[in-house]
């Protein structure tokens, strides 16, 4: 089991160097000058100067690197280039309306997936199951950012029932922030319940035609606790690990949700340094972003570890 | 009778033959795909036959006209036929998915392929640790930072999105060949002295295409959605150019006095993307009978 974490952070470190290179090298991919391309054509030769001190753009490329990562260990993105204010405070104000998204997301989708992943299974090739498959297809064809418009436009905009925008945070006042989440949550849950509900499906049908589970059977037990103690407790394992892998697509798709429902998420964080050409934020949320990611599939794939032995025994790369 | 009519064809034929009869019988799924992808892609091809606007015609006696009439599905805050904006818009999506799944294909196949074969530290902590960093990125976000960095436009999110696609299609191949290059006739070739270029591209790559069309159909639904997503948000089609995701943008300040020009939009979004997922689907059963 040693073996298989060590060996697992190990082949994490390689890939945090090259998502630390990837995203110092955003500044430089600007195509011509980043100054001018920030600051616009009419800037003054000072004001491009300034700039380019500013961003450390005078100094070799390798120290650049250095510095840039020395200043990441230590906590410190730079600051805003259009406020001044330090990136990491306003990656960290926006990112627990995310985590929020992100959670409720979670719940409300596998409280979606889950039951009918189970009941789609026990059912197969029947009607039930046809038509939980079919509406599985559905929800994962629609884009989450057009089901945000439709639901605005449904319980907004027709029945007046939710805001169209904005964000009370959850400890100002709990009744206001799940109002304010309730539609975006909706909006994004769908897709992930359909991709959870189909591997819950698969797996749970692999499951049930073990021959554990035919013994089970032969010895009498009922089938209703043959299915929920022994089928959906072995099915489920793949599911939540593979489900923690979906991270970087959930995170994706968020971006959008935020800009739709204006809330003042990462995304949004995100979106509005794109357009204010802010390099500085873009570069730390990018980085942010990727962290999350790999932290999140590390500890999934450790856990993932700890549960099954197969996975700890294999080569897996 | 038949067998006899088989007896003398020939092995080119048989194998057509035998390719088309996986693709027969109760596969719902796939010929539903096949459908609804050939009416987009006949709707891309020839809009200009379809309708008789232009998708850019600004008419502004007709704004904001609700659908019916001579306006099939309305027309937008300046009078152009949302219908035809939808055609074409088809255009633009399918282009820019296709051309990005080309850019993810092309070179994430190179790489597994690479990969897969040469194995070692290339492989192991090359290759595949370069495909960790890249996708430790989520897509759409990927893509934004890129379309900041080279800027909006077709093109640069032709590339941002088929970048994001490469990560997937690498660690396809890369398993297929892990798969064959075990393998009697890949061992044979090695033994008769072939190159190993020449192994890979005449010998395995024809082995492994199966995972990979279904995974270039699945891309493209993706693309689709990455290319709407990046419109909608100002980073990948400038208006006036018709894109379903700038539209959506657009429609989103019109909800209370014109929905339609939310929900047509969306509806063909989504239904090209139902398309291309269910083709995915339906050639990955067809083409894997087992899995």
């Amino acid at each position: 089991m040693l073996t298989f974490i060590t060996r697992r952070i190990l082949l994490t470190i390689p890939v945090l160097f090259l998502i630390s290179v990837i995203v110092f090298s955003l500044l430089h991919l600007i195509p011509g000058d980043p100054a001018r391309v920030i600051l616009g054509q009419d800037a003054t030769p000072a004001a491009l100067q300034a700039l380019r001190v500013q961003l450390g753009l005078t100094r070799p490329l390798w120290l650049q690197y250095v510095l840039w990562i020395g200043g990441v260990f230590h906590g410190n993105l730079g600051n805003s280039l259009q406020t001044g204010l330090p990136v990491a405070m306003l990656i960290g104000q926006a990112l627990p309306v995310t985590v929020e998204l992100a959670i409720g997301t979670i719940i409300v989708s596998g409280l979606i997936a889950i039951p009918l992943g189970i009941y789609a299974a026990v059912h197969k090739g029947r009607m039930a199951d046809l038509i939980t498959v079919f509406g599985a297809s559905i929800g994962l064809s629609i884009p989450p950012f057009w089901l945000g418009i439709m639901l605005l436009l449904l319980f907004t905009v027709h029945f007046h029932l939710f805001p169209s925008s904005g964000y009370v945070p959850f400890f100002q006042n709990p009744i206001q922030n799940l109002q304010s989440m309730f539609l975006p949550v909706v909006a994004t849950a769908v897709r992930e319940a359909a991709v959870l509900l189909r591997m819950m499906r698969a797996s749970l049908v692999e499951v049930l035609g073990a021959d554990f589970i035919r013994t089970a059977r032969a010895k009498g037990i009922l089938w209703r606790v043959v299915v929920v103690r022994h089928a959906v407790r072995n099915a489920l394992v793949p599911v939540l690990t593979q489900s923690g892998l979906q991270i970087a697509g959930l995170l994706g798709g968020l971006v959008i949700t935020e800009t739709i429902f204006s809330l003042p998420g990462f995304g949004s964080l995100l979106v509005n340094s794109i357009f204010s050409r802010d390099y500085t934020i873009i570069q730390g949320s990018a980085l942010v972003a990727a962290l999350l990611v790999v932290g999140v599939n590390l500890v999934t794939d450790l856990c993932y570890g700890l549960i099954d032995p197969r996975i700890r025994m294999g080569k897996g790369a | 009778m038949a067998r006899t009519e088989l007896s003398v064809t020939a092995p080119g034929v048989l194998r057509i033959r035998r390719r088309w009869r996986l693709f027969q019988g109760r596969r719902p799924t796939l010929w539903i795909g096949v459908g609804i992808v050939a009416v987009f892609v006949f709707a891309a091809l020839f809009a200009p036959f379809i309708t008789q606007y232009s998708p850019e015609q600004v008419d502004l006696f007709h704004m904001l006209a609700p659908p019916g009439g001579s306006h099939l599905f309305g027309t937008d805050e300046l009078g152009r036929d949302l219908f035809t904006r939808i055609i074409y818009g088809a255009r633009t999506s399918l282009t820019v998915s296709a051309v990005a799944v080309i850019i993810g294909a092309v070179i994430g196949v190179a790489l597994g392929l690479v990969s897969g074969y040469v194995g070692g530290w290339v492989d192991e902590w090359l290759i595949m640790r370069i495909m960790d960093a890249l996708q430790a990125f989520p897509f759409l976000i990927f893509a934004l930072v890129l379309g900041a960095v080279l800027g909006g436009g077709i093109v640069n999110a032709e590339i941002a999105i088929g970048i994001g696609f490469i990560p997937g299609f690498v660690r396809i191949a890369r398993a297929q060949v892990f798969l064959q290059k075990e393998t009697e006739y890949v061992q044979s070739a090695r033994i008769a002295g072939a190159h190993w270029s020449r192994i890979l591209l005449r010998h395995i790559l024809p082995n492994i295409l199966a995972p990979i069309i279904v995974q270039i159909s699945l891309a493209l639904a993706g693309g689709i959605v990455a290319e709407a997503g990046l419109s909608y948000l100002g980073l990948g089609v400038q208006p006036p150019a018709p894109s379903w995701g700038t539209m959506l943008k657009t429609a989103q300040g019109y909800l209370t006095i014109a929905p339609w020009l939310a929900i047509f939009p969306g509806v063909a979004l989504a239904l090209a993307v139902l398309g291309f997922n269910y083709l995915g689907d339906g050639l990955s059963d067809a083409l894997n009978p087992k899995g």
